[in-house]
Parts: structure tokens; sequence; C-alpha cells
């Protein structure tokens, strides 16, 4: 086995296998870094910047930077968790988020993250886009108005489905998850049991027919902030 | 007050000590002759219009925003719509006891609030009593141990809610074909420790306005009171339930109109008007027409519909209730308060009731059957009959939804018993005072309205401007 590689994160000397990324060595050794496309059965995407660390001093995403030995890294610091508060707030007003009523509601990462960041009302404008629900398929739909194109979906689909069910389409304001086929995801090769339902960190893509079925106060994030399991460790 | 040429125009705006927010508007010629008095709701919903594309299971958690006051109403009322939706109307001992438990919770809250907070500085100091006291605060200094029930009782029915709905306010219990969650052992002692104070204190607000009622009762009479048709839904056998059961309409006399009438036939049997100057709609039952068809809902019309109460207090205070007009419909305005508090005590009662009832540690919770793409729920809400009609399409998203809320139905009769007050107490007066002016609010709070859900929806009705001249004349109408 290689030698295991030194460095730290908020001065604290943490352990890492070589290869792997800051965000992965800090998980092992109990640290949480916030993240929203990254997903530990996935490929790092390095697209939603809230994993945003300061290596040597430049930002960096930790899901995509692999350890070194010696770095310095800032992770837990006034200054770089005001900037991660600023990109949920932006994902916040971006899309159309009403957790008042969405089913995703206190299991929902992004919603966790708003809590645990402190969020109370976002600084910027609501943008309120006008985004499509497609649910013709009979056992999924999907919400666009919850969507933050982490683009979780279209690496599971087409990683651990191997269907390619999800892709992105258009550029800037205009991206937007799409479905291989025509237009509707009825009239794709999607189904329940696929991992891509499973990994949707918002409401976005959801099973049917199963919203609300666990009571509040049951719900993964009602009694502990987003990524205290990781720092249980 | 405004001045218009020839006409005094006394605008009453906010309407205070109800939920939501309207205005009364009191044209008087120049000999304070009262010669139009109104209540105009000049709130907006959309509900109806911005649901439709949203998942059918989203309704009961999404359409009870409509409101803070008694969202409970709406959670129960769509969840029961979205029973049929799903072909499980015929839900499980332990979520119907859980619906019930949760239903009576808000009904024991919203009841005790509007009695305590609301209506009581009124009842307690007089209508025209100083302004500076007559409120919640004046009835906390002089009345330290009502104000104490008051909060208390009004805790403990938000605690019930909490838990069977998950949450104090915006629950999501309710899910359709049942409930997620039933009622831990734990639960149910915490809720069963206070439950004899409730009673001892459910049973002096009864007395309270009970003595109110029948010491005033000379005065009280003609207040703001008319002659009306009564709605409710009551159970097969003729008994009082808020949660389910056939429609129920009587005349002023007593006469049924109709009679467990099928919930999902609802539409063949009530209608609804628009008029100009509200944007809440006037519904009316289709065999008689608009003219004379309204009616009223809520406390005074349940007790009035209800054959009896199942559980022992409230039918021994049912039966004092009817006495007092010889056992025919009770049509005094200011009844609703006691009819209300008989309806606190009878929450009350069920809870002990259902509290001790082990379905509710039931662990079979949600039933599924054949699917439909059309529902009606109904339900007693605390302010009276509450509607909710949904079409859903085999994409499972909602593409027609009608909600006729309670304080809709109480619209024509809140507005005869404005015009009642405001002739019988302002017109011909040299000046209007504040305390003269209360009268008429006191005549709308005996229905407890609540504006915030009862307003038209967005996008079905035409926006119509019209233009008036001072003798009334209309001179030019705009739609949109």
């Amino acid at each position: 086995m290689s030698e295991k590689i030194t460095f730290t994160i908020d001065g604290v000397e943490v352990q890492a296998d070589p290869g792997q990324t800051i965000l992965q060595a800090a998980e092992a050794a109990g640290i949480y870094i916030p993240r929203l496309c990254a997903h530990k059965d996935l490929t790092p995407h390095g697209s939603c910047r809230v994993c945003t660390v300061f290596v040597n001093g430049r930002p960096q995403s930790a899901c995509t930077q692999p350890v070194a030995p010696g770095i310095t890294v800032e992770n837990d610091t006034e200054k770089i968790n005001a900037i991660r508060k600023d990109i949920i707030e932006m994902l916040f007003v971006e899309g159309n988020h009403f957790c008042m009523f969405c089913e995703k509601s206190g299991n929902c990462e992004l919603q966790a993250l708003g809590y645990r960041f402190g969020m109370l009302a976002p600084k910027y404008p609501y943008m309120f886009p006008k985004r499509e629900v497609d649910a013709s398929h009979p056992d999924i739909f999907i919400d666009r108005n919850r969507c933050i194109l982490c683009g979780r979906c279209v690496r599971a689909s087409r990683m651990l489905d191997g269907k390619g069910v999800f892709e992105f389409v258009g550029r800037g304001p205009e991206k937007r998850v799409q479905v291989n086929a025509e237009a509707r995801l009825a009239d794709t090769d999607a189904s329940v049991t696929d991992k891509a339902v499973q990994v949707c960190p918002v409401g976005a893509l959801l099973p049917k027919r199963v919203g609300y079925k666990v009571p509040v106060g049951q719900r993964l994030y009602d009694h502990e902030p987003i990524g205290s399991d990781i720092e249980k460790k | 007050m405004t001045t218009a040429s020839n006409m005094k125009r006394i605008v009453i705006e906010p309407v205070t000590r109800v939920e939501g927010h309207g205005k009364v508007t009191i044209l008087m010629d120049q000999a304070n002759k009262v010669k139009q008095a109104r209540l105009h709701i000049v709130e907006f919903r959309g509900f109806e219009r911005f649901i439709q594309g949203r998942l059918f299971w989203e309704v009961p958690v999404l359409v009870q925003r409509l409101c803070g006051i008694c969202p409970v109403s709406h959670h129960i009322a769509a969840a029961k719509a979205m029973d049929r939706i799903v072909g499980g109307e015929n839900i499980t001992p332990t979520a119907l006891k859980m619906r019930l438990l949760m239903h009576h919770g808000q009904f024991f809250q919203s009841h005790a609030l509007h009695f305590f907070h609301l209506s009581s500085p009124d009842l307690l100091f007089g209508f025209d009593a100083d302004v500076a006291i007559r409120n919640v605060i004046g009835v906390a200094a002089k009345y330290p141990d009502l104000a104490v029930q008051a909060v208390m009782m009004r805790k403990y029915g938000q605690e019930v809610i909490k838990r069977t709905a998950g949450k104090k306010i915006h629950g999501t219990g309710a899910i359709p074909g049942g409930i997620n969650k039933n009622l831990s052992i734990a639960e149910r002692d915490e809720l069963l420790k206070d439950i004899d104070q409730m009673m001892e204190w459910s049973r002096s607000a009864v007395k309270i306005a009970k003595d109110y009622t029948v010491e005033n009762l000379a005065k009280l009479k003609d207040f703001g009171s008319f002659e009306s048709n009564h709605l409710s839904i009551v159970r097969p056998d003729g008994a009082y339930d808020i949660y389910d059961g056939g429609l129920r309409a009587i005349d002023a006399q007593g006469n049924k109109i109709f009679d467990h009438v099928d919930n999902q036939k609802y539409n063949d049997y009530i209608a609804e008007e628009v008029r100009s100057w509200s944007y809440m709609k006037f519904p009316f039952i289709k065999s008689i027409g608009p003219e004379k068809g309204w009616y009223r809902v809520g406390p005074l019309a349940r007790v009035n519909n209800a054959d009896y109460f199942d559980t022992p207090e409230a039918e021994a205070c049912r039966k004092e209730f009817m006495a007092v007009t010889n056992n025919k419909p009770n049509n005094i305005t200011m009844a609703y308060h006691w009819a209300r508090m008989i309806e606190l005590l009878n929450s009350c009662e069920t809870f002990q009731r259902l509290l001790n009832d082990p379905d509710l540690q039931g662990t079979d919770l949600v039933v599924k059957g054949q699917r439909r793409e059309e529902a009606v729920g109904i339900i007693e809400a605390p302010r009276g009959t509450l509607f909710h009609h949904y079409k859903v399409d085999k994409n499972d998203q909602v593409v027609m939804a009608n909600l006729i809320v309670s304080t809709t139905s109480n619209n024509e009769p809140m507005n005869r018993a404005v015009q009642k007050v405001a002739m019988d107490h302002l017109d011909g007066k040299p000046e209007i005072t504040e305390g003269l002016l209360n009268h008429v609010e006191v005549a709308i709070r005996a229905y407890d309205p609540c504006l915030s859900c009862a307003t038209h929806a967005l996008g079905q009705m035409p926006l119509v401007v019209e233009l008036y001249d001072n003798d009334g004349e209309l001179i030019d109408r705009k739609t949109t």
C-alpha cells in the first residue's frame, strides 16, 4: 500500500490515501465539507461550488481537487462559509423552491444547507422562472422548478443504471435537464428503481404517490443539521 | 369618514378582531339615513388556479397554506377528496380516529381563540365600552384567570394538532388514503395529563356564553338577527358530526330543504353567485334561488341542524340551547357564541373518548383501491361547511379545483347582519361614534369570519370595472 499523504484542514492534521479528493479525505477524518453535486457513488462534477475550500490560499472545489502532501486547506472559516451561503441563496432564488409544501422538505439537502448556514431570506431577488413539470411517467415525475442542475441524475443514469435517460441542454439561464426522448419522461426507459431517482438532492426527480409518508419529526434533517453524521465519525 | 356630494360614506377599515382583511362601507344621506351597508372582502386568493398542474398527493399539504388560522380544515377536506382519488375512502380506524383527533384539536383551539381573544372584550365590557379597554389586553387586566385559560386552551388544541399532524401549523399528517403516523403511548399520556382541566374550563366557557346570552336575550334577540336557512353535514342518524356526513339544509322554521345529500353531488344543490363589489362569492341553495336560497353555516347552523350530540355534556347543553327557541331553529346572530362554546365542549369530550381508544395506537395507516379522476371532500370547519372539489388527470396532476369555504357561505348573512345593525343603531343618529360603529363589527364577529381563504380565485372571475355617477347610475363598464 502506498504511503499516506499528510496535510491540514483548518490547522488539523489529516492523513489521506494518494488519489483521494480533499472531500473524501476530510470525510474519512470526520470533517464535513458541504456539498450538493458531489455524491459518494458518482464521479465528481465540480459544478455547484458549495464544497469550495481554500487550498494554499486559492479557492478550489474539494470534490475534484486531489490531496497533496503538505497543502493547507481552509474549510470552516467565516469567509468560506459566507461564500457557501451566497451560493445556496443564489440556488434558492434561481429556481422555484417552495419548501412549505414540497414533499422533499425535511429530507432535502438544499433546504438542510440553508438551515445549516442560517439562511433567513435570500439577499438576491427571486427570479421566479417558468419551469415545467413532467408527470407523464406512471411512477416518476420531474419538477424542474426545484432542479439545481447538480447533474447527479445525469451521472447516475449513465454510470449506475447504464441508461443515459438524462442530459443537460441549453446554456446559462436556459440550461435544464432534458430526457432522452422526443419530449417526455414517459417515452424513456426510466424506471422507479433507477439509482438516478434516488440520488436527487432536492425534490426535482421523485417517485410518485409516496410523498409525506414520513411524518414531521422523523425526517432526515428534522433533528440534526446536514453533515452531522460525518462529524460524528 | 368621507363626504360625497350629497351622501356620506363611512368606512370601517380594517374590520378588527376578525381573521383576515375586510372592510365595511355605509352610505348615509344628509339626514344620516342609512342607504346602503356592505361588508367587502378585499383580499384575493389564487389557490384554485395555481394548484393546477400540481401532483394530487401534494394538495392536502399545499392547499392548507391558504391560511394559518384553520389549516387543518383544508388539510383534512383535501385529504378526504384525495382518499377518493386513490380509492381509499374507507380509511382504517386508526387513520379515521387520528384525523378526528386532529380536527377536534383544530376546533378546540380555533373556538377558544375566537371566543376569548376576539369576542370576549365586547361581551365582557359592552359593545360601546371605552375602546382603550375593549380589547384582549383589557380582558387580561380585569379577568386574568380567563386570559390564562384562553392561552392554555388554545395551547392544548395546538398540542393535539402537533401530535396528529406533526406540526402545530401546516402539518402533513393526513395523506391520500389515511394518515402518516399513529399516536404513541407517550404522546397520548401527555395529552391525557391536562384533559380534566380542559373539561372544567370548557364547561365554564359554555356557562359564560350561555349566561351572557340568556341574561341579554331581550337585547340580543334582535341584534343583527334575521330568519335564514341553515346548512351543515350530519351523520346518517342525524347526529352532529364535523368530519363526515350528508348535507342537510333546513329553513328558518326547521323544515328540511334537503337531507343526507351525497357529498359528491353538492353541485346539484349549491350554486354560487358573483357580485361586482366583493372578491367573495355568494353561495345559495339551487332549488330556492339566489334571492332566498342563501343560508348560514357554522356553529349556529350545526347546532340547529343536529338531532343530537353523541357526547353527553354537549348534548345536555344543546337541549338547553334549543329550549330558548322552543326547539325551533335559533336565528339569533349573537347565539353563535353560545353554540360555538357547546362545540368546544363537544371537542373536549371527544378528546377524552378518543385518547382512551386503543385504535389510536394501531399500525394500519393507509388503504388504496380503485383510482378515480374526480372527487369532492366536505367537512365542517370551525366556521362552517367546507367544500373541496378536484379533478385529477391520468398523470396524477390536478386539472380543476373548486373550494367553497365556510366564510363564503356566511357572506350574505354577514351582509344582512351589517345592514340590520346599521339600520337599527346608526340610522338617523346625529353623531356616529366609534362605539356605534363597533356594533357593526360585533355582528360580523359573531360569525367568526376568516377572510383570508374566503375570497375568490384568480383567473376564474373576470375583473369588472364599473363607473357610477352621483345618482348611482351606471355610466361606463369595462371587463377584462
